[in-house]
């Protein structure tokens, strides 16, 4: 029997940690996998690169609700939210009013409103996290109809010539067939991710808003007691959320440079089986923010590969969901076996049951 | 007294949605005073009530199970619309497949394999919630994102068309019977959940396991066996709820059978008093709240709004429910109305009396 001092907490990795680590493996594997069975197009730059110019967006939305996820909480509104904000930004651009910088004003403004509503009511109002944001769903979801039912093209020149704009890497690309270098691109949107990603990573890592989160994720009492503000941090981790869905609603109209209803659809539930992936549980106090982009290039790998093997397009949703079966599963018996042997010995077999925060 | 007392708290949840409802009732009475008109058609009765008891079939089904799964297992399932439309699809193909006439036989046991279905799906997902101690809302995201395909490819084409007489009569009415079908399958499946709920230990074992699982353990209730119950009841609820929504519709549309019911039966469970964390439930407040939410669709169509509009309209309704119902708001209310009761107690004359007492209270 040890005295308790001694044990070292710095030789025990951290629920966090191990999880972050296995959605690194798998993405390796997965990556890997795709490389071997398909090095025609998994072996190009490019392919890896479209994975972030195409789906900015979903990267952005997911380090948003990562914040949240870590919290305790849930943000199902995202994914609309997202939405609205493309068609706002689009008829501002479109009536000829506003340039470039007040669709951006715009969209973070719409972000925010809904940041802070569903931050107070569910902060300060105590009510329950899924039905405000369910209603914020609904709210976003009505306005996008309300605003304009058809897809909107913006064509104003300025937005379509940041639309266009790529970033050529010149030492990376691919020779094609007839012998010509064809350098790699790259979307101001992936700019904006990669930003995103370590401001965020900073936050959660070092700052002490960051450090609240995964205590209040944790055990809302016991930060409490601790001297957290509780109700603040949850209340700055949505409006954290709300902003971000605001950016990314942005940067998904600088992808496809359209406002449709159908923009950012399923977003939310895409985002969270991407934080699933990259090891942020939905309880809440465990996860990397790291795990978050990681996450979402797994899921974005699966979805490449199993569109590169050809399959029927309604196995696609199939496999993708069998996929994240395994992955729940072996993250969840690698956590039981931790979490057993943790206690085996010093404990009663009952309170292996008890889940453990790091 | 004592006893009074508890029953009347025991109700007190049900204020919110009983008040909602009759809000409802008197917006739509404001708009037009033959809003309980009720005419028969075919030897049987239409109108705004029955239609609304009619439309809202499957959901307070669903939300019957939801309310369990809630209870004992402090998450919500969101496949249920996909559960409903995989256990139908293959009630569809049962049908269509078993040749001859279909007699209520056939329709019988179709009915049973699907049930059967649901029960398999709800295994599925339970076994991963209980066994391997996944998130509800993520063991259930695995068949919401892939439940639609599996649908599909039982379906084999795109709307198989269900067109017989038995079916059409549970759609329906039965000739006869002056109450649409629908109606009458919810009311039987009300009553023996009741029946069960009265009957059987259900209740107690899964409010102690929603409350404290280690402390329901410690008492002897297996907390991973009463969260895989709450799911497999969830599948059949969702069978059941399946089958009503085919055979109300005459054929299988697996894109669009049952979708997003999720939302409405997860609200349905939070509108009656329940909390989304577990614990004690009350059946009767989803059934209410999913009456509720069912007429205020209806309620929005009938006031003409924009249907483009309608969500915002929900959603701001939601809200503003929400924060009636908060605790906090509820804290706070029950603080001004303690200072009113202090000031009316104290009469008119011990005016200044009064107002301090209330004031020491706050």
């Amino acid at each position: 029997m040890r005295p308790l001092g001694t044990t070292k907490t710095q030789t025990r990795m951290s629920n966090s940690t191990l999880l972050f680590i296995i959605a690194g493996i798998i993405f390796v594997l997965m990556y890997g996998f795709a490389l071997i069975s398909y090095p025609g197009s998994f072996m190009q730059f490019q392919t890896f690169f479209d994975l972030f110019n195409f789906n900015a967006a979903l990267f952005i939305v997911t380090l948003g609700l990562c914040v949240v996820m870590i919290g305790g909480g849930i943000d199902i509104s995202v994914g609309a939210v997202c939405g609205l904000v493309t068609m706002a930004c689009a008829m501002l651009l479109e009536s000829g009013t506003g340039g470039i910088w007040s669709a951006l004003l715009l969209a973070l403004g719409i972000g925010l409103a809904f940041g802070l509503m569903h931050g107070f009511l569910i902060a300060y109002l105590e009510i329950q996290p899924f039905i405000i944001t369910l209603a914020g769903m609904f709210l976003a979801q009505g306005l996008l109809t309300t605003l304009h039912r058809e897809p909107l093209n913006v064509t104003q020149p300025a937005f379509v010539a940041l639309r266009n704009f790529t970033i050529e890497i010149p030492w990376l690309g691919t020779v094609n067939r007839r012998g010509i270098f064809i350098p790699c691109e790259i979307k101001p949107g992936v700019l904006v991710v990669v930003v995103l990603v370590i401001l965020y990573a900073v936050l959660m890592k070092w700052s002490r808003f960051g450090r609240s989160v995964y205590a209040v994720g944790g055990d809302r009492e016991s930060a409490r007691m601790l001297g957290i503000n509780v109700k603040k941090t949850i209340f700055l981790s949505y409006v954290i959320c709300g902003l971000t869905a605001g950016i990314s609603g942005f940067v998904f109209l600088m992808t496809t440079g359209a406002g449709n209803i159908g923009n950012g659809s399923l977003f939310e539930m895409k985002a969270i089986a991407a934080n699933v992936m990259g090891g942020i549980l939905l309880n809440g106090g465990v996860g990397n923010l790291l795990g978050a982009p990681i996450g979402t290039m797994t899921l974005l790998t699966i979805n490449e590969l199993i569109r590169a093997a050809g399959v029927q397009s309604n196995l696609q949703a199939i496999v993708s969901g069998l996929l994240l079966y395994l992955f729940i599963v072996l993250q969840s018996i690698i956590i039981a076996l931790r979490t057993s042997k943790r206690f085996t010995l010093a404990l009663p077999s009952w309170l292996k049951f008890q889940r453990t925060h790091d | 007294m004592p006893r009074l007392k508890t029953r009347v708290s025991n109700l007190s949840h049900l204020f919110l949605p009983l008040s909602v409802l009759v809000i409802l009732i008197i917006v739509n009475l404001v708009k037009g005073a033959d809003y309980f008109k009720i005419t028969v058609v075919n030897g049987a009765f239409y109108g705004n009530i029955p239609n609304m008891l009619f439309g809202a079939s499957e959901l307070v089904i669903l939300s019957i199970g939801m309310t369990l799964v809630t209870a004992a297992s402090r998450g919500q399932d969101i496949s249920i619309g996909e559960s409903g439309a995989i256990s139908s699809a293959i009630f569809v193909q049962y049908v269509l497949r078993a040749g001859g006439d279909v007699t209520l036989w056939t329709i019988l046991v179709g009915f049973l394999i699907s049930c059967l279905a649901g029960i398999v799906i709800g295994a599925f997902n339970g076994t991963l919630v209980s066994f391997f101690n996944v998130q509800p809302m993520v063991a259930t995201l695995i068949l919401f994102l892939g439940g639609r395909s599996i649908a599909f490819i039982i379906d084999g084409k795109v709307s198989p068309i269900l067109a017989n007489e038995i079916s059409n009569r549970i759609g329906t009415v039965i000739p006869g019977i002056p109450i649409q079908t629908p109606i009458i399958l919810t009311a039987v499946f009300i009553v023996i959940v009741a029946v069960v709920l009265k009957t059987t230990n259900l209740r107690l074992y899964v409010e102690t396991v929603g409350i404290n699982p280690n402390a329901a353990r410690l008492n002897g209730i297996n907390p991973k066996k009463i969260i895989f119950l709450t799911f497999l009841i969830m599948g059949v609820c969702s069978a059941v709820a399946g089958f009503i929504a085919v055979n109300k519709a005459g054929r299988h549309d697996s894109v669009n059978l049952l979708k997003f019911i999720m939302m409405d039966a997860i609200l349905a469970v939070a509108l009656g008093g329940n909390s989304l964390g577990g614990g004690k439930f009350s059946i009767t407040g989803s059934i209410i709240g999913a009456y509720t939410i069912e007429m205020l669709n209806r309620t929005l169509l009938r006031l003409e709004v924009n249907p483009e509009a309608i969500k915002v309209f929900k959603a701001v309704f939601i809200i503003v429910l929400m924060i009636v119902a908060s605790p906090v708001v509820r804290e706070y209310a029950k603080k001004v109305l303690d200072k009113v009761q202090g000031l009316i107690a104290s009469g008119p004359s011990h005016h200044t009396s009064g107002l301090s007492q209330g004031e020491r209270g706050e």
